[in-house]
Formats: structure tokens, sequence, C-alpha cells
């Protein structure tokens, strides 16, 4: 017998402490099978944020520094710095990113750090409970949106990849999914590319990954998908919204 | 032995039971069990292994990498 698929060297073997069907449990096996891949385990830092994923640094089979909230760029920023040979990582929520930490994502990009960020999109606060981000659909409950997001109170969902897509410093910019295999598989592409340009030194690459939050959307796993399938694809379209070199 | 060809094996500890592997079978082989695991959870267990083709959908879909997939030579 021959192995087809196996958890990949990249991933300790610590049980993720994620929810049932939580696909913050898929976009980790991605990351660590492109680092399996590119064989680049032995030279990559990864920068855990806080949010569910705050205990990535017990998944990720690399070198890993936690950051203080929204932060994982800077922190990034300095490891890439001070060892510019090395592959560096942050893997932050949406709360992570597009909420306390919007200023340090915008300017990493800006500067063009040669860094990488998955940045996982489940439109809402895991951790804490389930509160609105500013990703949050409009019409969508959460525990502080309770008659849904409304958008002359909140805004509507901010759109950080482009946004972000604007800047010179962005070198690759694409939002991928992960809610059926087809599109798990375009995920894993989209990372592996990013992984790639930075070793090609291009600048910032992100990748905004589509997520499901069973627990907080108050729906089952399979459903959960379904949701993110009918309600965020339509808003957040899975597209590359900038690659460096083109059309410029 | 055909019998103990084992193609699709599923670590019943790390298995939460969450049903998205049985949702992706093409072969509708996988299916959650009646048993529960140390954790609490219901683990998806498999129905036929001579019907698995190999095909690693479900261990794409798995968010907790329970799923080891192996083929004939
Ligand atoms: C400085 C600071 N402010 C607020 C919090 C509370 N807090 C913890 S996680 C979190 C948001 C997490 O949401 P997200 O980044 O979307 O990640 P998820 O849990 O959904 O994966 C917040 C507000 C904190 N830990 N530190
Ligand atoms: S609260 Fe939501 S994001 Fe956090 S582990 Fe559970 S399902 Fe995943
Ligand atoms: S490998 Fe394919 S055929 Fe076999 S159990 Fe998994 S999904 Fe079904
Ligand atoms: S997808 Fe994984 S965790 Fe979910 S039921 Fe199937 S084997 Fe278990």
């Amino acid at each position: 017998m021959q192995v087809v698929a196996k958890k990949p060297d990249s991933l300790t073997d610590k049980d993720f402490h994620y929810c049932p069907g939580c696909t913050h449990g898929i976009i980790h096996r991605l990351v660590a099978e492109v680092m399996d891949e590119l064989d680049i385990r032995e030279k990559t830092i990864g920068i855990a944020p806080v949010g569910c994923s705050v205990l990535a640094y017990e998944y990720f089979d690399c070198d890993m520094q936690e950051a203080s909230h929204g932060r994982a760029p800077a922190v990034a920023t300095g490891v890439k710095r001070v060892h510019p040979d090395k592959v560096v990582f942050t893997y932050q929520g949406d709360g992570d990113l597009a909420s306390i930490g919007t200023a340090e994502i915008v300017h990493a990009a800006n500067r063009g750090e040669n860094i990488t960020t998955i940045f996982v999109n489940n439109a809402i606060y895991g951790m804490t409970g389930g509160q609105m981000a500013p990703t949050t659909l409009l019409g969508q409950k959460t525990t502080t949106s309770p008659a849904g997001r409304k958008k002359d109170i909140a805004g509507s969902p901010i759109k950080i990849s482009e946004m972000l897509a604007v800047l010179d410093g962005a070198a690759y910019i694409e939002r991928v999914s992960v809610h059926d295999v087809k599109h798990i598989i375009k995920a894993k592409k989209a990372i592996k590319k990013a992984f790639k340009m930075q070793l090609e030194g291009k600048g910032f690459t992100m990748i905004e990954v589509l997520s499901t939050c069973p627990t907080n959307w108050g729906i089952e796993p399979v459903e959960a998908l379904k949701w993110l399938e009918e309600n965020m694809i339509p808003i957040y379209k899975p597209q590359v919204l900038k690659e460096a070199g083109e059309g410029e | 032995m055909l019998a103990d060809i084992k193609k699709v094996v599923i670590d019943r500890e790390k298995c939460k039971g969450c049903k998205l592997c049985t949702t992706v079978c093409p072969v509708s082989i996988l299916t959650i069990s009646e048993e529960i695991n140390s954790h609490g959870y219901h683990p998806s267990e498999v129905t036929d292994q001579s019907d698995c083709i190999s095909c690693g959908q479900c261990y794409r879909i798995c968010p907790d990498v329970a799923i080891t997939i192996y083929k004939e030579d």
C-alpha cells in the first residue's frame, strides 16, 4: 500500500482545539502542506495572532512567535528584517487583522514587507463569543448586532483585500475559500504562490481565506459551508486582486 | 488478503464527528458512528473499505487531519 494523503510533517501531533467542523483546521493543514512541498519548514517563522488561532504555535512545526492582538504584521516586519533569509508568515483572523490590527496590516503592506499573511475571514469574532467584526455581513446577526448588522450604524463589511490591493507595496493578494474540495485545492495553490513569491523577494503577499465559525454562526458544520457559499461568496468574491507585474 | 486492505484510515480519537467527510465521499462509504470517542464525539467510520477509490476528498475537507488515505501499489 502506498500513502496518498496524510498529515503533513509541518504540523505537530497535537490535536487542534478548534470546534468540530471549524475550517481553521483546513487552513492550518494547507499552510503546512505548502511548507512541506517547498521544503521550507526549517527556515520558516510563523507569527500567531490573538483569536481562536492564538495557539497556532502549538500546531505548526516550525519556529513560531506569538504577537499581541493585531500586531502580527509589525512583529513579522521585525523578524524578517533581522532574518531576511527566513520565510516569515502571519496567521490572523478578521477581528485581529481588520479591526484592532488595521494600522499594522496597512502599513506592512504599504512598505512592501517581504512577508506572507494568511488572513482568515469568518465574518465574526470567534474566540470572544461571536461579536460583530468589521467583516460581518449586512443583516448578519451577532451578539453585538442581535437584529442584524445595519449599514447606518456599523457601516458595510470591510473588504481588506481590495483595500490593500491599491497599495504599491502589495505584490500578491488573492481571496480564496475552503467551503468545498474544489475551492480547497485552489486555496492551497494560492498559498503556495504567495510563499514562493516571498522566496523570490517580491514583497508583501496576502491570501484572504473565507472560513466558517459554526459555533458562533449557530449552525451545524455542514450547513456552515453552505452559508459561506451562499452569503459570503457574493460579497467577498474569490479572485486575484493584485499581482505585481501585471498591468504596471 | 483483500479483506484486510484499508484504503481510508480515520483516527477515531482525532475525529470530532463534524460530518464534513460524509458529504464529499463520491462512493458514500463514510458515516457517523453510534460509538463515542474519549472526547465525547461520534467519530466518522468506513462502511466498506473495498469501495474506496482513494480519491482523497475526505482527507481534503477534514478540519482535524484525522484521515489517512492509501492506495494499492
Ligand atoms: C488588546 C485586546 N483587545 C481585545 C481582546 C479580546 N479579543 C480576543 S480575540 C478577539 C477577536 C478575535 O476574532 P478574530 O480575529 O476574527 O478571530 P477568530 O477568533 O474568529 O478566529 C478579541 C476582540 C484581546 N485579547 N486583546
Ligand atoms: S469559535 Fe468559531 S472560529 Fe473559533 S474555533 Fe469555534 S468555530 Fe472556529
Ligand atoms: S478517499 Fe474518496 S472514496 Fe475513499 S473514503 Fe475518502 S472520499 Fe470516499
Ligand atoms: S471530516 Fe474529519 S473530523 Fe469531521 S467527521 Fe470526518 S473524519 Fe471526523
